[in-house]
């Protein structure tokens, strides 16, 4: 019998606004413990919350960015969320609930059987709680109430995925598409995104299983793990004649497994009600407009638009668009070009510039190198200047700074030698010193000619034009 | 219906207020006086009336994104019953 | 002096007839004498009102005045002030000192008006008598054995008893009107939003509102002016251009249409209130108003509505005094649960956990709509009946309170008959309207009686025209109470 697993991910991204959701207080990460917490943070006596503009923009940009207008509620209403918790400093948390900013929309993500669309439930704006320290102190926990008050928006997925490895697609191209968007730093150490993961299990065909929630997978890494672990727990259970129990767990990465917070099972009965200090949020016309013109083009519109612009396939056009910063580089080197097609652009974009990035540690935006620079680098290649191989060291020459590619060809004299006459010499003095090979070769050992271009290469220091010298080996070879 | 001594405790464990069954039996009663007078909300035909949640039927305004607050840390934790090391304490908060 | 008005006080202040530091002594020494008996005040401190008193003189030496520099001004002990306790009638905030101001304290210290002093309350203002305060029950000045209703009993017995020239209130079903009322002063709560609520400690946030108790309209207007006006850290403050709220004073009523609605004047109603409220009503004809019949078909259904809402908002709104970052937190305590449980039991009061019972009940998984949404509907037919009543007239007149006022501790034990006590009250909360008492005669055992006045969204400046028309054709409001003469 065939088992399927159910899965549906809640998670939070912290909005990348200067200020916190309802006070003025700011939300730069890492600060002493509650230096940030201002008196609306703390809930002082007589305090209220005022909505942040830039919080409720970025939640609209998500919105149109999953489903267009379509999907954005005019008219939205915070509620409070009430329930007792030291790091809560109101007892209550704002939130949205029965009217949240965003209403549907989706997510396409590839699979091994091609695209598939993982369908939004919603997306409200909410405050995060502070933190609980529990290990400074005996018998005690140290509340720090920085994150107080910290705006997030919380993404809510329909049970849509049917794999650990499907849940980790949806979240990946979810955190590509909030920073792509500029709506999230998407830095999952700070904890500016986390998933929590709603996992069942059931027979082929049958009806939803009971299920589990996982809560705070902060890597992606740890989502696929703890799903896997759990989905196995659930099947094994059933599988013995036992029955899932409806409730949360926390998943241990160190133990590599998941478990039950019964601590935090008590009857849940949180109070909802709109917040009697917050007006309905309408959203205009006028501005949803105004928001969907600065949006950027999104990485699904660019990967269709690759492969029809520039005949990229679609593994190729989906890592270019891995981030923004990377697919607006690509164009930007395209628009530059004078020879190379846009394919000759893609493998250098996603395989050495980078592999240098990766090695170096920095993204495109601390990149040295122009697109247009990198433009003339490859417009190099197609002219002969240099080869494919000379050109790496190129590049790592403008990564240091050292100049544009012209300039570094010429300081370290890497000009390709196209002279034919000049290569007929050198390959004379190889021929004449390595007579073994031309035997080897004229007795139908085709290994021996590789050996024999590489000499050439090594006596000009790479620089020979390598169509040139294959073709005057051979022909000298045939004499 | 009339609240029960147990929902009474319910409702006070929700609250975080400690009662003794003496307080609740007491307290029950005056609830359910209470909740007869807020009873006759019920003879009332509402339907399709939109409910009213706040004083006036405006839209709310909303903040620009600018940081504001400044660092008032030592004034504010000096209000704590108890606090250390920058940190408001509680007893342990167990996971 | 002590019976002068704001504008006499500060023309005696322009004109150095006498210092604030004379003023502010003055009063305070009037406080020292009835403070022990009357309870009216919470927190005094001498050193702080003088300072600013002195502020105050300086600023009257360089000309620079404003009406109400120089003026003692009584705080209800609901608005945070900085370096002042703010108890709010709690043990819970008992050693609570703000580390900053209400916006209306801002808005008094700008004016360079002085504190007098921090007025006592019903606890978290949820009360209609001023018993249940932490710090004793407040006595009416018209009879000591009597409550001067609540829950802004401190500010409404100081302004009678001639403690304090005006003083500020907070009303989220009558709490300024009803003890104006049966405390024999003058009291206004206005439109919700026209007062900043941010440093006023809340109750239920979308009821409370800010406003002044003054000896006359006249005062209130003055008062008002200086405690209007928007702030963008009140997500419910409204904008709009500063009115000055003494303009219509002088208008004359010919022509004012008073609506009357039969419902205020049913079953229920005391026949000493009626007949003071009915000669109020003739008065007014004299003036050459109009009396327009009107019907509040719903205002039946406030009281009952008023007790979801108001206890549901509160519930979520005293969740933050939980003894982790200010206030009382229990001695004794086995861990973090109970830590709560003994710190909200032992620092809020009967009334004040009764009320956070009820609210946590009607927003409780399975009731919500049955109570908190019914509550919200019906809230919706009572502000739609205003709405139809000011097509017909201009002013809604009627009883404050439907008794004068009751013994302490006669209505402690009943909560329900205690709620009763702001039916009048309560509909304008709801609807968000703006309501005034004013004194229209006494009744049994010589206790003063209070005329309501509600008029339709932001006509403050009409009401007070009504009022003070009123008030220039009759005494009631200049009566004081007998016995505590200075």
């Amino acid at each position: 019998m065939n088992w399927e697993i159910v899965i549906g991910l809640e998670t939070h991204a912290q909005l990348s606004t200067k200020s916190k959701m309802f006070s003025g207080g700011s939300t730069a990460f890492g600060a002493p413990p509650n230096t940030q917490a201002n008196a609306v943070d703390i809930a002082l006596p007589g305090v209220l919350p005022v909505a942040n503009k830039g919080a409720v923009e970025r939640a609209i940009r998500f919105g149109l960015a999953v489903g267009g207008e379509k999907v954005i509620n005019r008219r939205s209403v915070f509620a409070r969320k009430n329930y007792f918790y030291p790091d809560l400093p109101k007892g209550y948390q704002i939130s949205q609930y029965e009217l949240p900013i965003v209403k549907g929309g989706e997510i396409r993500i590839l699979t091994e059987s091609g695209e598939k669309a993982i369908r939004l439930t919603r997306a409200h704006l909410e405050e995060d709680a502070g933190k609980s320290l529990h290990e400074a102190f005996q018998d005690k926990s140290g509340i720090d109430l920085n994150r107080a008050g910290v705006p997030l928006l919380e993404i809510v997925s329909e049970p849509d995925m049917r794999s650990a490895a499907e849940a980790v697609a949806y979240a990946k191209t979810l955190h590509a598409l909030v920073r792509w968007i500029g709506i999230c730093d998407g830095n999952m150490q700070e904890g500016s995104f986390r998933c929590d993961a709603n996992v069942s299990v059931r027979r082929l065909g049958a009806p939803l299983g009971t299920r589990c929630e996982i809560k705070n997978l902060n890597s992606f890494r740890f989502l696929e793990r703890a799903i896997e672990f759990e989905a196995k727990r659930q099947i094994e259970i059933l599988k013995d004649g036992g029955k899932i129990i409806q409730e949360t767990r926390l998943y241990d990465a160190d133990k590599d497994e998941t478990r039950s917070m019964r601590t935090k099972e008590e009857a849940h009965d949180y109070r909802y009600f709109p917040d009697p200090d917050l007006l309905p949020l309408e959203v205009s016309e006028k501005w949803i407009e105004e928001i969907k013109a600065k949006l950027p083009e999104l990485p699904e519109a660019k990967r269709k638009r690759y492969q029809t612009e520039y005949a990229l396939s679609p593994y190729d056009a989906s890592l270019l668009t891995d981030t923004r910063e990377k697919a607006e580089y690509f164009e930007l080197v395209c628009r530059s070009l004078e020879g190379p097609a846009p394919k000759t652009v893609a493998n250098w974009i996603t395989g050495e510039l980078s592999a240098l990035l990766n090695d170096r540690g920095i993204d495109f935006s601390q990149l040295l190198i122009s697109g247009k620079a990198f433009a003339k680098l490859l417009d190099r290649i197609k002219d002969g200047t240099i080869s494919a191989n000379v050109a790496k060291e190129v590049l790592h020459g403008m990564a240091n700074g050292e100049g544009d590619a012209d300039a570094i060809i010429v300081k370290r004299g890497l000009k390709q030698i196209s002279d034919a006459g000049a290569i007929e010499k050198i390959v004379d003095e190889v021929l004449a010193a390595n007579a073994k090979q031309v035997e080897d070769y004229r007795a139908g050992k085709g290994k021996a000619f590789n050996s024999l271009v590489g000499q050439v290469m090594k006596a000009t220091q790479g620089k020979a034009n390598p169509g040139q010298v294959n073709e005057i080996l051979k022909r000298k070879l045939a004499g | 219906m009339p609240l029960s001594l147990q929902e009474v405790q319910r409702i006070a464990e929700l609250a975080r207020i400690g009662v003794s069954d003496a307080e609740a039996r007491a307290v029950q009663s005056q609830l359910n006086d209470i909740f007869k007078l807020i009873g006759r909300m019920q003879k009332v035909d509402t339907e399709g009336i939109e409910p009213m949640s706040h004083g006036q039927d405006l839209e709310l305004r909303l903040r620009e994104d600018i940081v504001t607050e400044r660092d008032q840390r030592e004034q504010f934790l000096s209000l704590a019953p108890e606090r250390e090391q920058g940190l408001y304490l509680v007893p342990k908060v167990i996971e | 002096m002590l019976n002068a008005s704001l504008k006499e006080l500060s023309a005696a202040l322009a004109q150095r007839k006498i210092s604030s530091v004379e003023l502010t002594r003055l009063f305070l020494e009037r406080v020292e004498k009835l403070n022990g008996s009357l309870n009216a005040f919470i927190t005094l401190d001498a050193e702080k009102s003088l300072a600013q008193a002195r502020a105050a003189d300086k600023r009257i030496a360089k000309g620079a005045t404003q009406p109400l520099t120089g003026i003692p001004v009584a705080h209800k002990d609901i608005f945070v002030t900085r370096s002042w306790l703010t108890t709010c009638g709690s043990r819970i905030l008992s050693n609570f000192v703000s580390p900053y101001d209400a916006h209306v304290i801002e808005r008094f210290n700008g004016a360079g008006a002085v504190i007098l002093g921090k007025t006592n309350m019903d606890e978290f203002a949820m009360g209609s008598s001023s018993e249940t305060s932490f710090y004793g029950p407040v006595k009416n000045p018209w009879g000591q054995a009597y409550v001067p209703g609540g829950s802004s009993g401190g500010s409404a017995a100081a302004v009678a008893a001639r403690m304090a020239p005006a003083a500020t209130g907070t009303d989220t079903g009558g709490s300024i009107r009803q003890p104006a009322a049966l405390s024999g002063v003058s009291g206004l709560k206005p439109t919700y939003g026209l007062v900043s609520r941010y440093g006023m400690i809340a109750f239920a946030s979308s009821l409370d509102q800010g406003g002044p108790l003054a000896k006359s309209a006249e005062d209130l207007a003055l008062l008002l002016n200086a405690m209007a006006g928007f702030d963008a850290r009140d997500s419910t403050s409204v904008e709009r251009v500063a009115e000055d709220y003494r303009r219509e004073l002088d208008k004359p009523l010919a022509g004012l249409r008073i609506g009357v609605p039969k419902e205020h004047f049913g079953e229920g109603l005391a026949g000493d209130v009626g007949r003071a409220v009915g000669a109020a009503l003739e008065e007014f004809e004299k003036l050459g108003a109009k009396r327009v019949p009107i019907g509040l078909p719903n205002s039946g259904l406030s009281v009952p509505a008023y007790y979801v809402i108001a206890p549901a908002e509160a519930a979520s709104n005293l969740s933050r005094f939980d003894g982790v970052r200010y206030g009382h937190r229990a001695k004794e305590y086995r861990d973090l649960a109970d830590m709560y449980r003994r710190t909200r039991a032992e620092g809020f009061g009967a009334e004040v956990r009764r009320r956070i019972l009820i609210g946590t009940y009607v927003l409780s998984h399975g009731y919500y709509d049955a109570y908190y949404l019914k509550a919200q509907k019906i809230r919706r037919l009572i502000a739609d009946d205003f709405v139809e009543a000011f097509k017909r007239c201009d002013v809604v007149v009627g009883p404050t309170s439907p008794t004068v006022a009751f013994k302490i501790g006669a209505k402690a034990a009943d909560p329900v008959q205690m709620y009763l006590n702001d039916i009048y009250t309560i509909p304008a909360n709801l609807a968000g309207l703006p309501g005034m008492s004013i004194p229209c005669g006494f009744g049994r055992d010589d206790l003063p009686v209070g005329l309501h006045i509600v008029g339709n969204y932001f006509s403050e400046a009409k009401m007070l025209n009504v009022a003070h028309q009123y008030q220039k054709a009759t005494d009631w409001h200049q009566r004081e109470p007998a016995g505590i003469q200075p």
